[in-house]
């Protein structure tokens, strides 16, 4: 990364353009605010979801649903697959990897991804360590529950945090849980005197640079998406009034009756969350949403959330 | 007019609150902008980054790209950065077949020209008319300017790189376009030079 200030570089080697810095990973994820992520398994979907309006699509081999559905070692998607809808669509692909598959990630950067999704999703590879995302070009998303846990996955490199929530459940109550605990940790920062930061540190396990941050911005120092379980265009707006500044949507959509009315209906009213006018218009004739699952009867081992730490 | 104009920023999608706080320190007034009637009583228009397919999508969706194509024929200042750049231009590659822009700078723009995000990039940019030395360039997912017409005046090319000399920010009029962010970096020059033409466009 460039030391020189803006105004000040000097001519000659300085002129080099330089990839993969914080600012150009971070600066992506800015251009991705007020959006919609959706999920998709083929270059068909791929394409609905981009005449839909979505920002960026996740590639993937099967949706949250049906990973837990079908059970088994949920892992990378196949590179042929990920090929085929990089190139059916103009819009920015994403990827997972499971969470401290390293080589995982190093394969998707070398397929061209445009960033890495480390997810709790797919079945964790190591229970002790997430990747070192430093390491690579390609920039990484990663879930999180409360505000200690984005602030360790930004410290390891993280250049966008999404809270978790519960995916493939189409019910939106821990996405509901986990942004408003990211948001509320931020929001007590913001009340301690100086003093009380270090300690404020020690309780989030998190580093006291980043804790300091935050206390000063009032925000995290990426952006903040909501994931995990929205099914509806009034899920969606739900989330960004909780103060989300956009939605992934995983199998909400293509678990739906109608997807691409679904889709544009999503997109629409996260462009207009604070609208209920708006939000009731796409609201209308979308067909059936996807059947959904009760959190409180989901057994602890199948909480995807509870994975990563 | 007073002397703090106030300046739309398109709020569909993208880096909208990164471009409100440049303007408010280029002495401008933000006003988020998602609805043909917010278009009246501005004094410019800020198109910010973000995903231009999605922009151009929701534009027509919520009935903004006839009044957008409108202003902007009456002279409205208009800046764009990235993909308010593609919004700005005339022809654009590599875009979606159905692509629509709001146009009205005599260009083409190569959309995601430098490559995918993996070869996104930090450079210094010379800036025709700014003082205080080069910018610093952001370039995330870019496009760049493949021709313009007898009327545009090229304000910046990239000094070095695999792209060296590619054109990376123009002018025509009252309309301005960088394929970089400057509204990533901290730097309101940009801004401030935009305002000063928005300034100038209602004496």
């Amino acid at each position: 990364m460039s030391t020189t200030s803006p105004a000040t570089p000097s001519h000659g080697e300085g002129d080099q353009p330089q990839v993969g810095t914080a600012r150009v990973k971070r600066g992506m994820a800015e251009q991705l605010k007020g959006g919609v992520i959706m999920d998709v398994v083929t270059p068909e979907q791929a394409r609905i979801a981009e005449d839909a309006g979505a920002v960026a699509v996740m590639a993937l081999e099967r949706v949250p649903a049906d990973i837990r559905k079908d059970g088994g070692v949920a892992r990378m998607s196949d590179p042929d697959m990920i090929d085929g809808i990089i190139n059916a669509v103009s819009i920015p692909v994403m990827a997972k990897s499971r969470i401290g598959h390293f080589v995982e990630a190093q394969v998707l950067q070398a397929l061209g991804v445009d960033y890495i999704d480390e997810s709790e999703v797919l079945t964790p590879a190591d229970e002790v360590n997430h990747s070192d995302k430093w390491a690579f070009t390609t920039p990484f998303v990663c879930g999180a529950t409360n505000l200690g846990e984005a602030l360790r996955r930004i410290a390891e490199g993280a250049a966008m945090i999404r809270s978790k929530g519960e995916a493939g459940t189409g019910n939106v109550v821990e996405a509901v849980r986990h942004m408003r605990q990211i948001r509320a940790d931020i929001r007590r920062l913001t009340t301690l005197d100086e003093n009380e930061l270090f300690v404020a540190a020690k309780n989030l396990q998190a580093p006291y640079e980043l804790v300091k941050e935050v206390a000063t911005l009032g925000k995290l120092p990426v952006v903040l998406f909501s994931a995990g379980g929205v099914a509806t265009p009034a899920d969606a707006a739900l989330m960004m009034q909780l103060g989300a500044e956009g939605v992934f949507v995983g199998s909400g959509i293509f678990k739906s009756g109608d997807p691409a009315k679904r889709a544009a209906a999503v997109v629409k009213a996260t462009t207009f969350f604070d609208d209920p006018d708006v939000i009731a218009k796409v609201s209308r004739g979308l067909g059936e949403a996807m059947v959904g699952i009760n959190c409180d009867t989901l057994p602890e081992t199948e909480r995807y959330a509870n994975r990563g730490w | 007019m007073s002397s703090t104009p106030t300046v739309g920023v398109l709020a569909l999608q993208g880096d909208v609150r990164e471009h409100a706080v440049a303007l408010a320190e280029a002495d401008a007034l933000a006003r988020p902008v998602r609805r043909p009637e917010e278009l009246a009583d501005l004094d410019g228009l800020v198109i910010p980054g973000g995903e231009s397919t999605t922009m151009s999508n929701l534009a027509l969706a919520f009935g903004l790209m006839e009044p957008l194509r409108a202003r902007v024929a009456e002279g409205l200042p208009v800046y764009g950065s990235c993909a308010g750049m593609i919004m700005l231009a005339d022809k654009i590659l590599d875009g979606r077949d159905d692509q629509q822009s709001v146009g009205g700078i005599d260009m083409t723009v190569r959309r995601n020209a430098f490559g995918r995000q993996n070869e996104s990039f930090e450079s210094p940019v010379d800036f025709a008319g700014l003082e205080g030395g080069p910018l610093h360039g952001v370039f995330i997912r870019a496009p760049w300017v493949e021709s313009v017409g007898a009327g545009v005046e090229v304000l910046a090319e990239l000094p070095a790189g695999p792209a060296a000399g590619r054109t990376v920010a123009v002018r025509q009029g009252n309309l301005l376009a960088t394929s970089f962010h400057p509204e990533l970096t901290g730097d309101h020059r940009v801004h401030a030079f935009f305002v000063d033409l928005v300034r100038a466009a209602a004496r």
